[in-house]
């Protein structure tokens, strides 16, 4: 039982927590809302200079064989800046998919170029019906001669436009019936794919997705072609303990601030830090922010654990952490006062940025429901 | 970083394992389970601190030359986690945990040879002097009088929710020995026998129904001044020194566990209809589950600084806020489980020594007096509200 940080982690982190601070200003911010891929492919490319876009990927196909207390470091970090590069749909979702179920010459083709920068990924999953169920997909893969056909509608794929490859599940058909839940890989710029980028909420982009007759080769298929739902929720869990490492930093950002500012705005002649109302708010939210580290820690470090394990550990993290989240995004507005909710400060980036948080991947009352669902009776750890 | 027990601490929690198998006894486990109050009564307290006692673990956070297993925190942890998971009885803190760690502190070497040894063995019982009527969250204010007559100091004054005081044969508390500008600084801290002439004590019933602390009244009690812990008047500096270990001490998350799966299990019974079926029930049975998960993770982080010498810093005023929330919390939900169940009213104490069968399953009748006296537990120790005040100026510097 150890939960302090190794060397080679902190070194990590003061890193990633310098790169962050000196890049990712208020200005900086504002100029990525403008750029078409939401995002800076000079600041990608030193991403994969400094050896993160290889970190959680086998050494094997050029990575580092990082796990998720990394890149929960990382995240933390990224969290902190609002970093918009699209490093969750890239580098914890896309190579998580390809490393856990694509054959070796998929890995070998793909994994290397993840690793060097040269290729952005997205998952093409959720669709409007589903809402945040994994194992709901219409979305229908036939088998063709020379290989599949997709049809179906994605909805909110993060970074859809910046991808290269996107990673689109289907639920494979033929004449007798619907099959396996598989994956499929489809580039950019296949014919019969059309996409509707928008800005995202709190930053970077993402798209909507109409697959209409897209068709794919045999060798798109993602693995061997059996039910890829087990792979999808591993790595979806890894996805939210990621994010509930990225939401600790935009949290812990938000209380340093409303801190700070609480200390110098002055009203009836003292700092409002002066008022036990405000103290106490203050207290509950360095509480809620304590809490959050602990539960985006706890699923990072029971990520391999077997799939009930892992799964309670995410949604207990997901739910728990939206919880704490909205509680600090909203008393920072709130102590903030008019300026608050104004676009002239910074917090309402960072607000934003938890909102979204909350949204992806479901919110807490659905991963409460997906954590009681899993439990049956483990209460004992 | 690494969330597991090592091969060595796995084979220590088997080691505790195996002793509470062979030494709890099933009466004694029963009887912890049908008992509403914070701490077991000492038949059961007493028993059970006597067989940790004659196995050489009586003090488990003791240096080891005063009689302490000489565990890492580590273990002092997994030691918690087992007995909570076996329903070993909760034995009064005021002794081992409180008063010990001070007499080891700033005690004499008289006092440490004396009373130390009686601690451990459980023949000493003790009960806390802190609040009094007039001073709760506000301590410093008390008014408990001790006045030096020659080699005695001569006491007068009260002192209220005094747990147990009905049970021990010795008080530690905290007297004014001098009005001083700043009312800390008239502070001392003493060590009184419960049988000296003129302490009365009064019951207070709780709203559970519980009879566990009481109110003393103290008129003209001699006591040696070589019963005072260290030095007059810094009383209160050894007395927030214990304080910090009644917040932080321990290790919560498992007792919290254990209590969750109590009603877990009632609320998977079919004497309350499968309340677990009712997804609001379920629902808050997972969010109080995540509750407990994130204490645990934070006293494991707590518990990790400390075996690595680093300081942990002032988390204990959050480990016992979330604690008393988690607990209010789960024995609210142990009320909606049992339902109409917890309309009975059982006036006899202990459940466990009852004449006759109740009228509802023996196992729901501590559910509303544990629900109704957990209400203290965001009061006692420092309340909730004076946790904030110290976290906004320990932990945000205000």
């Amino acid at each position: 039982m150890d939960l302090t940080l190794s060397d080679e982690q902190r070194l990590l982190r003061e890193s990633a927590e310098r790169f962050v601070s000196e890049t990712y200003t208020a200005d900086h911010r504002r100029r990525m809302a403008s750029e078409p891929l939401g995002f800076s492919n000079d600041l990608w490319k030193q991403f994969a200079e400094l050896g993160w876009l290889a970190l959680p990927i086998a050494e094997e196909y050029g990575g580092l064989g990082g796990g998720a207390v990394e890149i929960g470091i990382l995240m933390e970090a990224f969290g902190r800046g609002l970093v918009s590069e699209p490093y969750l749909s890239t580098v914890v979702i896309g190579a998580g998919l390809i490393g856990a179920c694509g054959s070796e010459a998929q890995k070998q083709a793909l994994l290397p170029k993840v690793a060097d920068g040269s290729l952005c990924l997205a998952f093409a999953h959720s669709e409007r019906a589903a809402r945040f169920d994994l194992a709901e997909v219409s979305t229908t893969a036939w088998k063709t001669p020379n290989g599949w056909r997709i049809d179906g509608r994605k909805t909110a794929v993060l970074d859809g436009n910046a991808a290269g490859q996107i990673i689109v599940s289907a639920q494979v058909a033929d004449d007798n019936g619907v099959g396996d839940l598989c994956l499929f890989l489809v580039p950019a710029d296949t014919a019969g794919l059309g996409k509707r980028d928008f800005p995202r909420l709190g930053g970077g982009r993402a798209c909507n997705l109409e697959l209409r007759g897209v068709h794919v080769g045999a060798d798109a298929l993602l693995g061997d072609g059996g039910d890829a739902l087990p792979v999808i929720e591993a790595v979806v869990d890894r996805a939210m303990a990621a994010l509930g490492a990225e939401a600790v930093g935009i949290m812990q950002t938000l209380l340093d601030q409303t801190l700070e500012y609480t200390k110098i705005r002055k009203q009836f002649g003292r700092p409002l830090s002066a008022n036990q109302v405000i103290r106490h708010r203050l207290a509950d939210m360095a509480m809620n922010c304590d809490e959050a580290r602990s539960m985006a820690l706890r699923a990072a470090l029971m990520i391999d654990a077997e799939p009930v394990a892992r799964g309670r550990a995410a949604s207990g993290a997901k739910a728990k952490i939206g919880k704490c989240a909205r509680f600090v995004a909203e008393q920072s507005v709130q102590l903030h006062g008019a300026m608050g909710v104004t676009e002239e400060l910074d917090i309402g980036s960072y607000f934003k940025r938890l909102l979204a948080f909350d949204t992806l991947f479901g919110g807490s009352a659905h991963h409460y429901r997906r954590h009681a669902a899993l439990g049956g009776k483990t209460l004992h750890t | 970083m690494d969330l597991t027990f090592s091969a060595e601490e796995r084979a220590f929690e088997r080691e505790v394992r195996d002793f509470i198998a062979q030494n709890l006894p099933a009466e004694m486990k029963h009887a912890q389970s049908l008992t509403p109050s914070v701490f077991s009564d000492p038949d059961i307290g007493i028993a059970w601190q006597k067989a940790l006692h004659a196995r050489g673990w009586g003090a488990p956070g003791w240096p080891v030359e005063h009689g302490g297993p000489d565990w890492t925190p580590a273990q002092r942890w997994i030691f918690e986690a087992e007995c909570a998971r076996a329903g070993a009885p909760n034995v009064n803190v005021m002794g081992v945990k409180m008063v010990g760690p001070v007499i080891i502190g700033f005690g004499s070497p008289e006092q440490q040879n004396f009373y130390l040894p009686r601690i451990r063995s459980g023949e000493d019982y003790w009960c806390q002097g802190y609040s009094e009527p007039g001073s709760g969250s506000d301590l410093a204010s008390l008014k408990t009088r001790a006045v030096r007559d020659g080699d005695d100091y001569v006491i007068n004054g009260t002192k209220i929710w005094t747990t147990h005081a009905h049970h021990a044969n010795r008080m530690f508390a905290l007297v004014r020995t001098n009005e001083t500008e700043r009312q800390q600084d008239g502070i001392s801290f003493i060590l009184i026998d419960m049988k000296s002439p003129g302490i009365t004590t009064r019951p207070i019933l709780t709203i559970g129904g519980d009879h566990e602390v009481n109110q003393v009244f103290f008129d003209d009690v001699r006591v040696p001044v070589a019963n005072r812990v260290g030095e007059e008047g810094k009383g209160w500096t050894y007395g927030k020194y214990l304080l910090e270990f009644e917040r932080g001490s321990g290790i919560a998350s498992a007792k919290l566990r254990e209590a969750l799966k109590t009603v877990s299990d009632l609320a998977e019974s079919e004497a309350t209809g499968r309340a677990i079926d009712d997804p609001d029930i379920s629902m808050r049975m997972s969010e109080i589950e995540v509750d407990i998960d994130t204490l645990e993770m934070t006293e494991l982080r707590v518990l990790s600084a400390l075996q690595t010498g680093q300081n942990p810093g002032a988390v204990s005023s959050l480990l016992k806020l979330r604690n008393s929330e988690i607990r209010q919390a789960v024995t609210r939900l142990g009320v909606d489980v049992i339902g109409h169940d917890g309309l009975y009213v059982e006036p006899m104490r202990p459940f466990y020594k009852l004449n006759e069968a109740p009228g509802i399953p023996e196992e729901m009748l501590p559910v509303v007096p544990e629900y109704l006296n957990s209400r203290a537990y965001t009061i006692f120790g420092g309340s909730s509200e004076i946790q904030r005040d110290i976290i906004a100026k320990m932990v945000l510097g205000l």
